[in-house]
Order: structure tokens, then sequence, then C-alpha cells
């Protein structure tokens, strides 16, 4: 079908046994959850060979979750940008609005498999603890939520829709209370709590296997949109775009492009108040490697390698991280990483609703501030595909605040 | 003979186990936590254990967390705690020093550049949280060609077929891990611990302290008693935090206090085994 050039080597083998990608990725636990983490490489790997847990896991994704989700030509986006064309892969029609089911469905049924009892998660936005909420809902498992104080705050409708389906919601305290602090205080709880707790994480990051797993339950946004391009315009596009906090919706639109490498991989890292303040989230641009939450990757950290705080309008991209196959794919230059500031997507978040009816999230209108800016310097023949991982409705709060209404 | 090597011997020839009192470097003050690390030989201290402050201590319970915390507020970095490690040097060049911490700010710091920094100092021995056996050919072979001792933990989920395989290349002692769970919570009951040494005691000949949820000299008595060691950290820094203010200043009688309760747990140690249970 492609008439592109395939790389000999495929960029899509990783991770070797290790859980590496290049240098980074890997397994950093103490020894307590070590054990653990191999249980469930092996869940995973099981589950992967068993052509009985494909079929259970298309029959919720089509049936539950509602896919494949639509690939949207943006016709008045792309007339007022005049440019490239622009295509969204409509991931915020997914059930509860954002790309994070893909992975929580994909997950959950590993717990079951695994016969865990009990499911915790953390959340920054609140998309990812949504997810996890909705999905032992329908399963019956009880569920924890960890999320940073601060986060539970501007976050309000995501807790109360979480509170709603069932769950617990602890508020994170340490630190600026964040999605990082959510993350420390999950992993304590699942230390103390190995024998009947599943812990699912929300991105592609963590100890191996998570950065792999997530991304495999989430390649189905790629995968689609690659078929979905072809039915509209009989190729590739030529620029694939994702925001970027950990990581998992860009992993999944990218990945199954990675070896097509007529298309220029792009991913938009949060720049918050501008990437030269101390008030940013872009762990490419200014941060380096070093070790935190399982493994290793590009973090924002002091000469000491002290963890620094992050800053973004968008609690989802609020993260000193970034997952490490992206820290890899940097550093090979298979894919960009640029970014764009809250203004950019505050004006981009106003953009896409007036001229296309979709409210997004903040998360997504990081891309679709950098699509602004490339788009119209493009030829009218050129296609961008970018993924819009999520709905704006827990954002309007936010946005209101920001352009000086009260609601 | 390594100091910790040499330390476990001599104790083993007074047939008693080894008390291990943790601070954490810097907490709340430079000055206190020297004065507290200079006091614990006297106090009874066979090994100390310090707490090299990290921003996301994820093994670690609110007690060490709020720690760490007022370590780095009070300007801790990884050479001033090595720094620290010197100065005690100075005055005492027996009593075996082991540093605990995360992987990043020894990986920031480089971790040869850290081995080597380290065993300058005066450092015995390293515990690494978040490196687990899978990981550590990092740093292994620095720590070795330094001749600092790699001490690796061992938990209740460390089964019998991982434990040979976590403890190759350990040196110095082993530290077991004795509850699923953070620092400062749960205490395992003595029970649990005759069930759990006896399965290292059988692929190793290294000394065993216990470590996690020891908080009363009768706590103590009972690690001694099942293992070789007892390592106590949360009870200690409760008291310190208790001496210290609003502003996180500490009172004139802080470092006393924590030293006193090192006195009180040392006395447990030493008596354990004095009704005759027996090495």
């Amino acid at each position: 079908m492609d008439t592109t050039t395939t790389l000999p080597n495929s960029l899509r083998s990783g991770p070797d046994t290790r859980g590496k990608f290049g240098d980074y990725g890997g397994r950093f636990v103490a020894e307590t959850l070590m054990p653990l983490i191999l249980a469930v490489e092996r869940a995973y790997d099981d589950a992967r060979a068993d052509p009985a847990f494909r079929t259970e896991l298309d029959a919720y994704m089509t049936n539950y979750v509602g896919r494949p989700t639509p690939l949207w030509f943006a016709e008045r986006l792309t007339r007022k940008l005049g440019g490239a064309k622009v295509y969204f892969k409509r991931d915020e029609l997914n059930h509860t609005g954002s790309h994070k089911a893909n992975n929580c469905m994909g997950q959950i049924l590993i717990a079951r498999r695994m016969g865990k009892t009990r499911i915790i998660a953390e959340t920054g936005a609140g998309q990812h603890g949504v997810a996890t909420a909705t999905m032992c809902a329908l399963f019956g498992l009880p569920c924890t939520i960890y999320m940073g104080a601060t986060d539970v705050e501007r976050q309000k409708p995501n807790v109360f829709r979480m509170k709603l389906l069932g769950a617990e919601i602890v508020p994170v305290t340490s630190g600026a209370g964040t999605l990082k602090d959510a993350m420390n205080e999950a992993l304590r709880d699942w230390v103390a709590n190995v024998d009947n707790t599943f812990y699912l994480i929300g991105t592609v990051a963590g100890p191996h296997p998570y950065p792999m797993m997530v991304r495999d339950f989430q390649s189905v946004i790629g995968e689609e949109a690659k078929v979905q391009m072809h039915a509209a315009e009989g190729r590739l596009p030529d620029i694939a775009i994702a925001c970027i906090g950990g990581g998992s919706n860009a992993m999944g639109l990218f990945h199954p492009f990675l070896d097509d490498v007529s298309v220029r991989l792009i991913g938009v890292e949060a720049a918050g108040r501008g990437i030269d303040t101390h008030e940013h989230a872009a762990s490419l641009a200014r941060g380096r490697p070093g070790v935190l939450h399982g493994n290793r990757t590009y973090l924002l950290q002091d000469a000491d390698g002290q963890i620094e705080e992050a800053h973004s309008i968008s609690a989802g991209l609020d993260y000193p991280g970034i997952g490490p196959e992206h820290a890899w794919l940097h550093d090979i230059g298979r894919v960009e990483y640029v970014s764009a500031t809250d203004d950019e997507a505050l004006a981009a978040f106003q953009l896409c609703t007036s001229t296309e009816g979709i409210i997004p999230a903040l998360e997504p209108a990081h891309a679709i501030a950098h699509v602004a800016k490339i788009a119209p310097g493009m030829d009218a023949d050129k296609i961008i595909l970018m993924n819009l991982c999520g709905r704006g409705d827990k954002d309007i709060f936010t946005v209101a605040e920001h352009l000086g209404f009260s609601l | 003979m390594s100091r910790i090597a040499a330390r476990f011997a001599a104790l083993r020839a007074q047939r008693r186990g080894a008390l291990i009192p943790f601070l954490e470097a810097w907490d709340p003050d430079r000055a206190t936590s020297m004065e507290i690390l200079r006091g614990m030989p006297d106090a009874g201290a066979d090994l100390i254990e310090i707490g090299m402050p990290f921003t996301d201590p994820m093994a670690d319970g609110p007690i060490i967390q709020a720690a760490a915390k007022r370590a780095l507020a009070a300007g801790a970095t990884v050479a001033g705690t090595l720094g620290m490690v010197r100065e005690f040097r100075e005055h005492d060049s027996e009593t075996p020093i082991v540093l605990m911490g995360y992987l990043n700010p020894v990986l920031s710091h480089g971790v040869e550049r850290f081995c080597a920094d380290a065993a300058a100092s005066g450092v015995d021995g390293l515990i690494i949280v978040d490196l687990p056996t899978e990981e550590a050919d990092l740093l292994l072979p620095h720590a070795r060609a330094h001749a600092i001792d790699f001490i690796r933990l061992i938990a209740p989920t460390t089964d019998d077929a991982r434990l040979p395989k976590v403890l190759s290349g350990s040196s110095g002692f082993i530290y077991y891990v004795s509850i699923t769970g953070i620092t400062g919570t749960r205490t395992a009951s003595a029970t649990e611990l005759a069930a759990a040494i006896p399965r290292i005691r059988a692929v190793s000949d290294l000394p065993v302290a216990i470590g996690f949820g020891v908080r009363t000299p009768e706590q103590a008595a009972e690690a001694v008693r099942a293992g070789d060691g007892a390592v106590v950290a949360s009870a200690l820094i409760d008291t310190l935090s208790a001496g210290i203010d609003a502003q996180g200043r500490a009172a004139p009688d802080t470092a006393r206090r924590v030293l006193d309760q090192v006195r009180a747990l040392a006395q447990g140690v030493r008596t354990a085994r004095a009704t005759g249970v027996a090495a």
C-alpha cells in the first residue's frame, strides 16, 4: 500500500529485553516493587500472545469506547490558516472524552487477567482518572485516584465525575501538588498493597513494561489514522503532530508512522510562560537525562539532580519528565520536538472552537497552536494530521478565568 | 577488611547485634545534623546511615519526606552531604557510614565521580533505593573500584528464586525491608521476621540488618534477635521534628533529645540477647 521507503532497521522494534529505548527507559524501582513489575510484564506478554485477548479488547474498543474515532478534515480552519490541509484525528470523541480510554481499557483487562481486585492511578488533568474510574465502574473494581491538590482545585468537573463513578480521590499535598506528586503517592500506595492492587499508569512513562504497554494500547490512534488518511487522500500525511506531557497520545499517533520516513513527526511540549522562564514543562527542550518514576529519561532538574516543578496552563502537560521512547526519538532525530506557550494554547483553543465547532482540551490546544504556526507556510497540497486527543469541557473554567469571565 | 565487615565481626565476637540509626543530612540544618552525627557513636550507634535528600523519595513515608524537604530548604546537596562525612571522619575513623538515597542525584553528580568522592570522604557503603539488581551494573563496578560496599535491599516480595540474583555483587550487609510498604508506617511482627530471615541466611553469609517500621527499643531488640542489626529512622526523625519551630529552626536541645533516644535504642539492642536466646 505504501510507496514510501521503509528504513531497513525498524524504529518500531523497541524496547529491548531490559525495557530500554537506546539509553532510556529501564526499571528503576525499589526491590519491593520489582517482582510486581516483572509479573505485569509476564501478564502483558501472555495477553499479547493470546488471540482471545485481542478479540476481547477489540470488542470493548468498538462497542464501549467507540472506536474507530473519525478523521475530520478541518476545512474552515484550513482556509483560515491558508496553507496545508489540516486533519484532526478525533480521539476526543472516545468515551470519557479523551484518548486515555484506549489505554485504560487495555490495562484493566490485564489487571483482570492477573486476578487483581483493586485499581490505583495517578491523574493530572483528570482525564486519565476519569477513564480509569470509568473502567472500574464498568468492571466493578474499587478504584483509588491520586491527584495533586493543585489539580483537584483546577479540574473540579473531572473530580466530580470521578466521584460519581465511584472512585476514591486522594488529594496529594506534597511538592507542588501536581502530576509528579500524584505519581509518587500512587507508587507508595502500590508498594503497600502489592498483593491485590494493579497500578494503572496513564502515560508512556514509568518502569518497563509500562512505556511499551501504554504505547501499544494507544497505537490504535495512528493505525486507524493511517488507514483513514489513505481512504481520504490516498496517501500518507506530510506531518503528524501531537501535544506531549508524558507523551501517550503522541506516541500512539507516531508509532505506526515511525518507519514512514516521508512523514515528519512533531511533538509539542508545554512552554508555559516561556521556555526561557522557570515556568514551563518542556523536559526535552530544557531538561537533561535522569531517573524518576522508574525510568531514565529527560527531566527538569537542577544542577544537583533535584527534580524541578513543571508549569503549564494544562494540568495534563504539567509534568517534569517525558516518556523514554520520546527521549530516544528526540536523540536520534526521528521526531522534532517544539513547544507552545500558555497564551498560544489559549488562542488556539478559541480558534479551534470558533472555526470548527470543536472545543478542544487545553492539551491538544498546544498542538493546534503549532499547526497554526506552520500550516500557513506550507503549500495547499500538503497534509497535516493532528491528534485532537481530548475535549475541552473540563477546561472551560480555567479558560474563562484567563479570559476574564466569571462563571 | 572493610570498616563494615570489621564492625560486624567485632559485634559477632561480642555476641550482639548492631544498632544502625539514621539521620537525614542537613535536617533541619547542617549544624544540627552534624551535632547528631558526631554524637551518635557515643550514644551507641554501631553503624550510621545517612539519608541523601531527594525531592521525590518514593519509598519513604511522610516523616522522611518532610525531613528531605527541610534538608533541601536548608541547602543540602550531594557535595554537602559528603562534606559532613568528611568532617565526621576527622574525629572517628571506625564507625561505618552508609549513605542511603535515590539514584538521580548520584547520576547528576556522575556515578564514577560520586563513588570516588564518597570513598575519599570516608563513606563505607551505599544503598540506592531505586536501583534494583536489573539496573545495578550502572553503579556496581564503580562502587567496587572504590571499595565501597554495595548494600542491597531485600523485601518480603523477593521470592527464593529471585534472592540469589538480587544478592549477587552485594557486600557489607543485607538490608531487609521488613514490610511491604513505605518507611515509618507498619511494623513487622516477630513471627514475620522469624520466617523471613532464615530465607536470606540460606543463600548468604552477610549480616542482615532489619529496617522499615523499627521504632522502639523493644522492636530494635526484636530485630537483632531475628537478624544482625536494627535500622531506626522515622522514630528518630519524629523526635527531631518535634523539636523544631514553625520556621524550621532547631531548639538548643534538639540534637540531645535525638541522641538520648539513640541511647535508649542501643540499650534495647545490647540487652536483646541477654535472656540467653543467644546468637
